[in-house]
């Protein structure tokens, strides 16, 4: 086993064990589960029925909560454990800052994708039970952009976990980090236009460079024609891009968003003071 | 083997380090010590390439542990103050360490033995579980089966029984010989069997180094 390897699997071990990932795990799972009960799949609204309208709802519901859970639980990764000194002992021993890094962050999207997916897996296997159809381009769709997501807030969390000191602060940014994308989806945006003050291609440009709000118009673009759930901003960026670019960006951009950051990241890490 | 040039760290304004330079060489057994805050574990840490010097150079065998830190750190076994609050069980710390240090975890099992740490019935715990003198006996059985040429122990004993101390100068006396031995310590008391240097450090200098007889101290 190489010392990448290495570092993902105990890091992997470790999240597993911890009662963050538990709670983690529930939430999305009981979330899929409260669906069910509450017979989501049955009624109709927008035009969605069945799985998909049960999984649109939990699309929408992971918008919010799973940047902040990515972003609580990782930022204190590194950080936590120069905190406390793991790092001093952890690093003694010959193993690159390269496999560490990356062997943390490998392990760590594995610990928060999994729970996500795997709630969505557990759907579709009890709709099939009920005798509903399955949405299969919806399912590949959000699988794809669970992974994009994830990506994106992982490498913000490492990034902060790379340059702060104390586990506190790095908690205290990445709040403030959830707070602001949240407030761009449309909140901000929409009182920006509606002050007539920003030229509109300037909006779309802030709300495409949030990967936030290019998940969620993603997310439900393919299947709400008359974007009558959406807000005005995700009806200006489908009247300028073509859905498919639009899909393919916003699995690629955030992916991409996330892997710059952790680069970063990475290159702060290496050279900075290690404790 | 250990070779320190003029070496300067500051944090913000506080030279925690001032134009340091010493040498450490095989067979040495060194007690690095004094005051609180004198800059003894930022020499420690910039040997173990942990801390970029503001100026001034650390070399180990000829070789820098920033820039080769895989390379430098085969060869250094490091044992801190405090054992840090792993979680990883002591199976999967033993995993890590075998793995990436290319450690025979027998060898970690024998001395955890000679510790007198029973590692059967706790193979499963996670290390931040066992009681402070356990952590530290399994840290100690790390850093001797890892068969370093140099180790460093900052206050090693300070959670040990007087019965583990023995057990930890009696082996440490089975394995010092052709590495270099360096213990941070307040006390010389403790380790004056062991050494044959003394070092002060105060205000990120050092003041005195000189050559002990072991057993022998003013």
């Amino acid at each position: 086993m190489n010392n990448l390897l290495l570092i993902a699997y105990l890091d992997l071990k470790e999240s597993i064990r911890a009662k963050w990932f538990l709670i983690y795990s529930l939430v999305f799972g009981g979330l899929i589960a409260l669906f069910f009960i509450a017979g989501v799949t049955e009624s109709q609204v927008m035009g969605f029925s069945g799985l998909s309208r049960l999984l649109l709802m939990y699309i929408q519901v992971t918008i919010v909560i799973l940047p902040i859970f990515i972003l609580i639980t990782t930022v204190r990764s590194i950080s936590g454990d120069r905190d406390n000194h793991i790092l001093e002992y952890m690093l003694s021993f010959p193993i690159s800052l390269k496999a560490y890094y990356w062997g943390k962050i490998i392990g760590r999207f594995v610990t928060v994708y999994l729970p996500v997916i795997f709630a969505m897996i557990i759907a579709i296997i009890y709709g099939v039970i009920q005798g509903a159809a399955i949405p299969w381009a919806i399912f590949f769709l959000y699988t794809g952009l669970l992974f994009a997501l994830s990506s994106a807030f992982l490498g913000i969390a490492f990034f902060i976990s790379s340059f702060v000191k104390s586990s506190e602060v790095a908690l205290g940014i990445a709040f403030f980090v959830w707070i602001f994308m949240l407030a761009f989806i449309d909140i901000a945006l929409i009182s920006l236009m509606m002050q007539n003050r920003l030229d509109e291609m300037l909006i779309i440009s802030i709300a495409l460079a949030n990967p936030m709000e290019i998940f969620r118009v993603a997310a439900i673009s393919l299947f709400d024609p008359q974007l009558t759930v959406m807000g005005p901003v995700a009806f200006y960026i489908l009247d300028s891009i073509s859905q498919i670019t639009f899909v393919v960006l916003s699995i690629l951009y955030p992916i991409t968003l996330g892997l710059l950051f952790a680069f970063f990241g990475f290159i702060i890490f290496k050279k900075k003071d290690l404790v | 083997m250990i070779e320190i040039k003029n070496l300067t760290k500051t944090f913000g304004s506080t030279h925690s380090l001032d134009d340091v330079s010493i040498n450490f060489e095989t067979n040495e057994s060194i007690a690095l010590m004094g005051a609180n805050g004198a800059g003894k574990t930022t020499l420690i840490r910039s040997i173990l390439g942990y801390y970029h010097p503001t100026s001034g150079s650390v070399a180990i065998n000829g070789i820098d542990p920033i820039k080769e830190r895989t390379k430098v750190l085969q060869d250094i076994s490091f044992v801190p103050q405090l054992p840090p609050p792993i979680k990883l069980s002591l199976e999967e710390l033993m995993h890590y360490i075998s793995v990436s240090a290319h450690v025979d975890k027998e060898l970690i099992r024998h001395y955890a033995n000679e510790m007198k740490l029973d590692l059967k019935t706790n193979l499963s715990k996670s290390f931040f579980k066992l009681s402070g003198g356990m952590k530290q006996k399994m840290l100690i059985a790390i850093s001797l089966a890892k068969e370093s040429n140099i180790i460093i122990y900052d206050e090693p004993t300070a959670n040990l029984d007087p019965k583990a101390r023995d057990d930890f100068y009696r082996l440490l006396k089975q394995n010092e010989q052709e590495k270099v031995l360096l213990f941070v310590t307040h006390r010389l008391e403790e380790v004056k069997e062991l050494v044959n240097r003394q070092v002060y450090m105060d205000m990120g200098k050092v003041v005195s180094d000189e050559k002990i007889q072991r057993g022998h101290h003013e």
